[in-house]
Order: structure tokens, then C-alpha cells, then sequence
């Protein structure tokens, strides 16, 4: 049991967890936001994909105490003010989901590679977006909506 | 999950101090979580090492590149100096895994792992490795004892490992279209005397093919290893692919590897 700090979405949580306490676990029980879903369990679909000081990584695969301090960001931190983010308005103009499971996990990946390459390729995308899969859309919209997102942000 | 208790280590005396025959060391945690979740290993205590500072960087000199253990597999590949030292191991840093992956898992941790379809434990053997421990210097020849085995004693710790620069060099891997793991992958280095061809993926552990490295020593051409019939008695078969299928990619691999030197 050890006391995690972090500032999940720009506020400050402080919340008593098990060592074992993985940070998908801590998200969506500790602190209820439950955008961040649990696929696999397994850290191959990429569903819990959250951005934890500014990288992309598996929630489901990190312990909440091994990010202690750290900044976090959820799909729930991304609108501002009521207003989605160009991704996420991009994957809802060019039905970039189905069933939606991975979108949470398939966004965050996706804003995480724009952060770092502004323009990238189709081929670069879908490099990218190597550990989300997706089992409704066969990518084609996810990737036109990852376009469509570079050129609005 | 089964619990334990988390500690995090300030230094590497610190870390070795905690270690116990119950403890493991937690880098990225890419193996040791998942394998823990899965209930294929339990340990009462995880030691973090990422917060060891000493154990993270890259350094260069006019023979080696010197990586630290905690280095992520995106600071390897992002980095000028390594590609530019050896820029088939910053390609190799590359295909690791997927983005996220590659954020979190660690040099040190993927070679102490040892998995039989890793790829750093080729780069090792290609490149003359040499591994320190917080105890003592180990050749990467003498680290890799078998599937997920090596040289480590309980409580020792990888704080760095030594790349010798070869003259030339590539890494061709044939990847599981899943996982991004190899199913064989060849690591080709040309050094000044004599050439590595490290294998990883095809047998239970990383092996240095003498074979084709005494070929390619007399004559540094894919065609001195066109068409060799490696023995596939000892690789692997799985429902990816069979011990002659790997034996033969074995040798596709190489040849594309020294084509792309």
C-alpha cells in the first residue's frame, strides 16, 4: 500500500493504492474514469492507451506507483470546455469507429503521433497505430481520420 | 495480480541491497508485468531501476557505443549518435514492438530477459557486446545461456552495455505480424578480423551461426552463403513457423542483411 500522486487531466489526485495497483486499475476504479478501457489485459490491443508525461504508453501495463508524480492524461482530458478535440471531431465526421471499444486508446495513440510528427503518412500511421487494433473498421476510416486531424491541429 | 511491495531504488548498492531470491527488478516492466498478471511469475518485491539515474544514456566513443540499462528502446532509436555510430542499431531499436513499447520497454530489461525472439540479444552477439553488471564485466558470448537464462546471479544488475562499432552492419528481421517479435532475425557485423552472424528467434537461445560467419569472414558477399542447408535439428517449430521454414529464413535473413551493408 503506498500513496499515488499524480495530476490526472490537469488535477492533482492523491489516493492511497496496493503496490499492485496497475494504472488502468487505478483510472478507471480509484478515480472512475472509465474512458480508458481494458481490451486484452494483455498490452497488445491498446485500448488503454493514456499519455503519461507527454508519451503514449499501456495503462495496463504500468503500475500506478511505477508513475508516481507523474502528468496523465485521459481521453476524458482531451475536450476543453465541452468541445472535442480535433481527433476526437475527425474519427466522428469520418467514422473512424464502430463499436468504439478502442477509440479511447486508438485517439490517444493518434494525438500522441501527431504530437510528434505533424504530417505524417499513411504509411507512417499505420506504423503508428502498430499496437491498436481494431476489430470493426478495418483502419481505412481510422487512418482518414488521423489526415483529417493533422490538418486541423 | 498477486501483491507485493514496490520500492525504487536510488542506485544500483540500494538495488542489489532489496534484491532477494523472491524479488525481481522492474525496468519498463513489458515482460515482468504481463508474465505477473498472468500469474507466470510472482515475486514479494519489485525493485524499480528506472529511477537510477546513471542507468540511463547513451555514449559514444571512436570504438563503442555505450547504452545505459534503462535506456528506452525510443531514446535508442531516436538518437543521432547511435545512428550515426551504428545505425543498424537504431533500426533494430526501431521494430521493437509497437510505439508504446518501445516508450517504456528497456535495453537492460529486454537482455536480462533473454526471450528466444528478443531482438537486443542479437545486437549483443553481432556486436561484441560487453554487458556491466554492478559486480563485473561479462562478454555478450558468455552472457546468453539459454531460453531466458544468462549469466546474472541473484541480485545483479545490468547498469550498462558496451557495443563494439563495427565497420559495417544490419539487422534483417522476419517478424511474428503480431507481436513484431522475430521469428528469425539476423544481425550481420562486419568487424576488422572476422564477421558475426547472430541469430535470434530460430533456437532456444541467441547463437553466433559459425558457419555462415566463417563464409562471410573469407568472402563478405551474400553469395558465399547462397543456398547453405543449415541443420534445423535444434530450432524451433511453432504454429508460426517450422524448424526448416526458420532454417531457411535464416538464411534469407543473412543474405538480405549483408546485401544491406
Amino acid at each position: 500500500m503506498g500513496k499515488i500522486s499524480l495530476e490526472v487531466n490537469g488535477r492533482k489526485v492523491e489516493k492511497e493504492a496496493p503496490d499492485n495497483t496497475l494504472l488502468s486499475t487505478f483510472l478507471r476504479e480509484h478515480l472512475q474514469l472509465t474512458g480508458t478501457h481494458i481490451g486484452c489485459d494483455t498490452s497488445q490491443c491498446g485500448a488503454c492507451v493514456v499519455h503519461v508525461d507527454g508519451n503514449s504508453l499501456k495503462s495496463c501495463t504500468a503500475l500506478a506507483a511505477d508513475v508516481n508524480g507523474s502528468k496523465v492524461t485521459t481521453i476524458e482530458g482531451l475536450e476543453t470546455n465541452g468541445k472535442m478535440h480535433p481527433m476526437q471531431e475527425a474519427f466522428k465526421k469520418l467514422h473512424g469507429l464502430q463499436c468504439g471499444f478502442c477509440t479511447p486508446g486508438m485517439v490517444m495513440s493518434a494525438v500522441d503521433l501527431l504530437q510528434k510528427n505533424k504530417k505524417p503518412s499513411d504509411k507512417e500511421i499505420r506504423d503508428w497505430l502498430e499496437g491498436n487494433i481494431c476489430r470493426c473498421t478495418g483502419y481505412q476510416n481510422i487512418v482518414a481520420a488521423v489526415k483529417e486531424a493533422a490538418t486541423k491541429m | 495480480m498477486k501483491d507485493f511491495n514496490y520500492h525504487s531504488a536510488k542506485d544500483s548498492k540500494e538495488a542489489s541491497k532489496l534484491a532477494s531470491s523472491s524479488s525481481a527488478f522492474l525496468a519498463g516492466g513489458m515482460t515482468t508485468i504481463p508474465s505477473m498478471k498472468l500469474g507466470l511469475a510472482t515475486y514479494k518485491d519489485l525493485i524499480d531501476i528506472k529511477n537510477i539515474k546513471k542507468l540511463s544514456g547513451i555514449k559514444v566513443s571512436g570504438k563503442s557505443v555505450t547504452i545505459g540499462a534503462a535506456t528506452k528502446h525510443v531514446e535508442v532509436s531516436n538518437s543521432k549518435d547511435v545512428k550515426k555510430a551504428i545505425p543498424s542499431l537504431s533500426s533494430l531499436a526501431e521494430g521493437i514492438g509497437d510505439p508504446q513499447v518501445r516508450n517504456r520497454g528497456t535495453i537492460g530489461g529486454s537482455i536480462a530477459n533473454n526471450d528466444p525472439s528478443a531482438d537486443y540479444p542479437s545486437a549483443c552477439i553481432a556486436l561484441n557486446a560487453t554487458i556491466h553488471t554492478n559486480e563485473r564485466k561479462i562478454e555478450a558470448a558468455k552472457f546468453f545461456k539459454g531460453m531466458f537464462e544468462t549469466a546474472l546471479k541473484k541480485g545483479e544488475l545490468i547498469e550498462a552495455i558496451e557495443f563494439q562499432i563495427p565497420e559495417k552492419s544490419s539487422y534483417q528481421k522476419h517478424p511474428n505480424p503480431a507481436s513484431r517479435y522475430a521469428i528469425v532475425g539476423v544481425y550481420v557485423a562486419k568487424h576488422k578480423g572476422d564477421v558475426n552472424v547472430a541469430v535470434t528467434g530460430a533456437k532456444s537461445c541467441v547463437y553466433n551461426d559459425k558457419d555462415m560467419s566463417k563464409a562471410l569472414t573469407g568472402n563478405f558477399s551474400s553469395s558465399s552463403i547462397d543456398g547453405m542447408d543449415l541443420d534445423s535439428s535444434e530450432m524451433n517449430t511453432d504454429m508460426h513457423a517450422s524448424a526448416e521454414f526458420r532454417a531457411s529464413l535464416v538464411v534469407t535473413q543473412a543474405k538480405k542483411a549483408v546485401d544491406a551493408c
